[in-house]
């Protein structure tokens, strides 16, 4: 475990070390398909050495939404998380599928909104996705347990083979990160990454955290894709822990804390 | 006895191939969903139950009815409805199979549902929901196929199904119960998690399922020899007179707490069902009518005249059904997701395929109403030949 | 039983109809030959036993599926010390480089469609 811990450090800081040269603003008003097109992040080689998969007791992740305003128009997390997972691109709102994606302040924190908000959370988007709640009301409803709250590490884990498709789950979510496959998705993947497998029509889907990545030692793709480093994932159960360091010294929130499910994604407003 | 279906006028062939042809155009439109996707019907991301799930929710109430026949009867001593219990036995089969079919259609992967049973989930209300309804099933089956064919031999029913009939009462309270505890333990669609959710179903499974057995009682008299008789009727509509009291008291009180504490989250969803959200209303002459047929149900059922008359009592009956069938078959389910848990506003409208699958399954279900009741006369001799 | 002769045509009607793909198979000799599957050229071992993948190998992918995605087990070790990812796409199809030549060939002969391949990716094809 503690080696783990350590290579998981490691790891971090490095990422932390590759990204200090970026630009800490990117140009304004650049066209989004270019950044599409320069910011997904190549596909890793695969490593000759098998590195040793991120282990956690409790994964979480912080979100500074104000790096993410920073980066108006960014969708990176978005563009690679979809990519890496062969999320289909409906490019309408009805069947549309969506693992992550930018979200406005007002519709995030539906219950924080008010007539004299912040100019810069007024039009701020941020990233929402599954929460991977402590918990998960989504869990509870199904009747298969297609999805369930992995006990390791806190996963909201989703069983592709499993799930009958009755959508309880959708219904259960109070942040509607669940899709449901309404139509046959495969021909609306534009490249398809074949190391991951597709859905099939009639399954519900969503984030998570990338668990295959995960179990490869890499960090999940949308914290890797992301250059202005607004999202910081790791182990909330390690007091040394990046998130935790994060979470003591500055003021965060979560999304809809009321219902009780604890959110395990955390913004920096 | 089965075989009784099966031999009848050319009224009643005509009226059973009518039913065939629904369901044929019923199969038509589902292989083309099976095919395409739960993508031909009006559902989408946000709003991801709709006719189906409400149609199910709705007939679930017709089911659990049986029990103001039975309760009467076995409990009460109530002999007048000895003719009636059967009809009401087997609406309830018809019903749950009905029911059934409109889970099995909205499925996204319908041939994995023995996965329900292979990897069962007890904390999911999905699951004892499944349970519920198939005891409810068996137990009517077995009750209605007992009596029946005791009263065909001339001999009294056997002892052991008077226990049996006793459980199917509290069970079909529990069918309904089960089926709004689906929608009232979720925290995230505010406009489901009340507790008188359950009361209300009930109240209204009440009042619309009576209504319809009153119909079918005076459809009957009209095409065969048999006769519910006046007091029976009479007593179904004063159980259905009590019960659409109490629905629209429960509205009444829903209402109440969702305007008086005027907690956004929660008068959303009011607030698009009655006046219309965003601009968007495509429910709100719908709701508008079944409070109106409401208040008319109820000055037509408490006024005894009319209540008396049968005429008027038709209307009264026609009134609760639609007043309800609109509060739980349009309207209950889809609004839980009107809007949605970040606030946006997306409407939802069955499509012409989802429609005619609907359609079919009400076709299977006339078509077992049928067929049961054809069985039950005829055991009572009380078919025209 | 005076319908006997109707019933038993009608049986007979029956029978014939429920068997007629084996009577089909029988006459055009369609069935009366053996598939034959391409194997790996290059490689020296299969992830088990041959003989126990001819016949159970859906046992083993059932398995997997279970391991890798119930268990978070993604991998697993060989017998030469290495490791080895549980992976119908990554894996199996990894040596076995047709699925048209092998997969497919004993599933048309016996008859199966395994909706593996409604989401896990045949690389071939890409």
């Amino acid at each position: 475990m503690s080696i783990d811990r350590r290579k998981f450090l490691t790891l971090s800081g490095l990422s932390a070390l590759g990204l200090a040269g970026a630009p800490a603003v990117r140009v304004f008003g650049q066209d989004t398909t270019d950044v599409a097109q320069d910011t997904t992040p190549a596909e890793p080689a695969q490593p000759e050495q098998p590195r040793a998969p991120l282990v956690a007791q409790r994964w979480a992740m912080v979100i500074d939404i104000n790096k993410c305003v920073a980066a108006e128009g960014c969708r990176d997390c978005a563009l690679a998380c979809h990519k890496v997972h062969n999320v289909p691109d409906f490019d309408n709102p009805k069947d549309e599928v969506k693992w992550i994606w930018k979200e406005s302040f007002e519709h995030a924190f539906h219950d924080q909104e008010h007539a004299h908000q912040s100019e810069k959370l007024r039009h701020a988007t941020l990233p929402v996705l599954c929460n991977h709640c402590d918990d998960p009301p989504c869990t509870r409803v199904c009747p298969t347990e297609s999805t369930w709250k992995r006990e390791s590490d806190g996963l909201v884990m989703m069983d592709w083979h499993r799930c009958i498709g009755c959508r309880y789950c959708v219904a259960a979510c109070p942040y509607g990160s669940r899709s449901f496959n309404w139509r046959d998705p495969r021909p609306h993947i534009d490249e398809i990454n074949k190391s991951y497998p597709t859905r099939t029509r009639g399954v519900v889907e969503k984030c998570t955290f990338c668990d295959e990545r995960l179990a490869r030692g890499q960090m999940p793709a949308c914290v890797e894709a992301c250059k202005e480093k607004a999202m910081i994932f790791g182990d909330l159960e390690d007091p040394e822990s990046e998130v935790r360091q994060v979470l003591r010294e500055t003021f965060t929130i979560r999304r809809k804390p009321g219902l009780g499910t604890h959110p395990e994604i955390y913004y920096i407003v | 006895m089965l075989e009784k279906a099966l031999s009848g006028s050319r009224q009643y062939w005509t009226w059973v191939i009518f039913l065939f042809v629904l369901i044929g155009v019923g199969f038509f439109f589902y292989l083309r969903q099976y095919h395409e996707g739960l993508g031909i019907t009006g559902l989408s991301r946000d709003v991801t139950w709709g006719f189906y799930i409400a149609q199910f929710t709705f007939l679930v109430g017709v089911a659990a009815s049986a029990v103001m026949v039975v309760l009467p009867y076995y409990l009460h001593d109530y002999k007048a409805f000895g003719k009636i219990t059967i009809l009401g036995e087997f609406l309830a089969i018809s019903s749950v199979i009905m029911c059934m079919t409109f889970i099995f259609v909205d499925m996204g992967q319908p041939f994995r549902i023995t996965n329900v049973f292979l990897h069962p989930s007890p904390r999911s209300l999905m699951f004892w929901d499944t349970v519920s309804l198939g005891g409810y099933l068996v137990l009517n089956v077995i009750i209605s196929h007992i009596t029946l064919n005791s009263e065909r031999k001339g001999i009294a029913p056997p002892k052991w199904i008077r226990p049996v009939i006793i459980l199917s009462i509290p069970w079909a309270i529990s069918i309904h119960t089960v089926t709004a505890f689906l929608y009232s333990g979720l925290a995230a669609r505010p406009f489901w998690m009340t507790a008188i959710l359950a009361p209300r179903f009930l109240a209204t499974a009440f009042a619309a399922g009576p209504s319809l057995l009153i119909l079918l009682c005076l459809i009957l008299r009209k095409f065969t020899r048999f006769d519910a008789g006046y007091g029976p009727i009479q007593k179904l509509a004063q159980i259905v007179t009590y019960a659409m009291a109490i629905n629209v008291f429960f509205i009444l009180v829903e209402l109440f707490t969702a305007i008086y504490s005027n907690i956004p989250h929660h008068t959303m969803h009011f607030e698009y069902l009655f006046l219309g959200l965003d601009g968007k209303s495509s429910l709100v002459g719908w709701m508008w009518t079944s409070e109106i047929l409401a208040l008319i149900a109820l000055v037509l059922l408490i006024n005894p005249t009319t209540r008396h008359r049968q005429s008027t009592l038709v209307v009264a009956c026609l009134t609760v059904f639609g007043s309800i069938w609109i509060d739980k078959g349009l309207g209950m389910v889809v609004t839980g997701f009107i809007p949605n848990p970040l606030g946006t506003v997306t409407e939802y409208m069955p499509t012409f395929p989802e429609l005619m699958i609907s359609v079919g399954i009400y076709g299977l279900g006339m078509l077992l109403i049928t067929g049961f009741y054809r069985i039950a006369l005829s055991v009572r001799k009380q078919i025209p030949t | 039983m005076h319908d006997a002769g109707k019933v038993t045509i009608g049986l007979v009607i029956f029978l014939a109809l429920v068997s007629a793909p084996f009577w089909y198979n029988l006459s055009s000799g369609r069935a009366s030959y053996t598939p034959e599957v391409e194997y790996p050229k290059d490689a020296e071992s299969c992830v088990r036993d041959s003989a126990y993948m001819a016949a159970h190998h859906m046992d083993l992918l059932d398995e997997w599926r279970d391991q890798v995605i119930r268990d978070g087990q993604r991998f697993e070790e060989t017998p030469d010390g290495g490791r080895r990812e549980c992976s119908l796409t990554n894996t199996c199809l990894g040596c076995h480089v047709s699925k048209e030549k092998f997969c497919d060939r004993c599933h048309l002969y016996m008859g199966v469609e395994p909706y593996c391949w409604e989401c896990h990716i045949i690389p071939e094809e890409l």
